[in-house]
């Protein structure tokens, strides 16, 4: 069992930082609702309170990782420009979506969108994260700002949802290989 | 950052100025973008990383701005209480133009 370098960072961007980033949303949607909703029974848990100030900067973190990681580390691989006259594209995803008419779209309509949509998820979630580190149990009081906060939450969510499936979508039509092999497993 | 004590009037300048910053910086990425997609000029000039292309300038431009208008909404709210449904309306209408704008059949249409 093994697998290439670039699969691996891939593997890194999309799993490790962005499905993880997805998986915590809903969970950071629901505290937000719940803690801060001015009918709220267990206000003073200041546990609770310092918890979810933790979650929302490791989310931030995360949300910046996986743009950093994808902008940075996998998107290069997937927009390398093959030598001239080159006839397999299996190294050079862009170029292999762009060379059928039933692919095209997966980066005309899919990467186009996912590598601008998905910087919207960090602004989001790190100006969420500062403001419930700056009011935390406060924002009871300030219900407007609590649903503003709500809102680009939801679509920190959405624009994450759609960064995710695309790259998945596009990974699974011309996946980013090379670089190195790392081995591990050696099967009997 | 320390939370406000309820026993005082919270003011809700820093947090306005943090939303509505945000939704400055999504719709910059939109905006940066349509440009970037339109002008040779402008993509060639958002070439902050050649491996990574235009994407780098695009990104790298929106979130200074995002930030710089952070800062100075901090600075000029920061004890304040500002209209809080202007605002948000404001950073919520930026957000979605943000993401209307990198949405490439509609950037298509611009």
């Amino acid at each position: 069992m093994e697998i290439s370098e670039r699969s691996l960072w891939t593997l890194i961007h999309g799993m490790g930082f962005g499905a993880l980033y997805l998986l915590a949303c809903s969970g950071a949607l629901v505290e937000l609702y719940r803690r801060y909703t001015p009918a709220a029974p267990n206000a003073d848990d200041s546990r609770g309170n310092v918890f979810l100030r933790v979650y929302l900067a490791i989310m931030a973190v995360l949300a910046w990782l996986a743009v950093l990681s994808g902008a940075y580390i996998v998107y290069p691989w997937y927009r390398a420009v093959p030598p001239a006259a080159t006839a397999n594209l299996a190294a050079f995803p862009q170029r292999l979506l762009l060379s059928s008419p039933d692919t095209i779209a997966w980066h005309s309509l899919g990467m186009e969108w996912k590598e601008h949509v998905a910087w919207l998820a960090p602004i989001c979630i790190t100006m969420a994260a500062v403001v419930v580190f700056q009011y935390g149990r406060s924002l009871r009081e300030l219900p407007k700002l609590r649903n503003t906060v709500l809102c680009f939450v939801w679509i920190s969510l959405a624009a994450a949802g759609v960064a995710g499936f695309f790259g998945a979508m596009i990974n699974k039509n011309a996946p980013v290989e090379g670089g190195a092999t790392i081995h591990l497993l050696h099967g009997e | 950052m320390s939370a406000v004590s309820s026993s005082t009037p919270i003011a809700n300048g820093p947090g306005a100025a943090a939303v509505l910053a945000a939704g400055i910086g999504s719709f910059c990425v939109g905006v940066f973008a349509v440009l970037a997609d339109k002008s040779p000029a402008i993509k060639s000039l958002m070439i902050f990383s050649k491996p990574t292309g235009p994407l780098s300038g695009v990104t790298t431009c929106a979130i200074l701005v995002w930030l710089f208008s952070w800062a100075v909404l901090h600075a000029r709210w920061q004890s304040r209480t500002v209209e809080l449904t202007r605002v948000s309306a404001i950073a919520v209408g930026l957000l979605g133009l943000g993401v209307l704008l990198t949405f490439p059949p509609f950037a298509d249409l611009l």
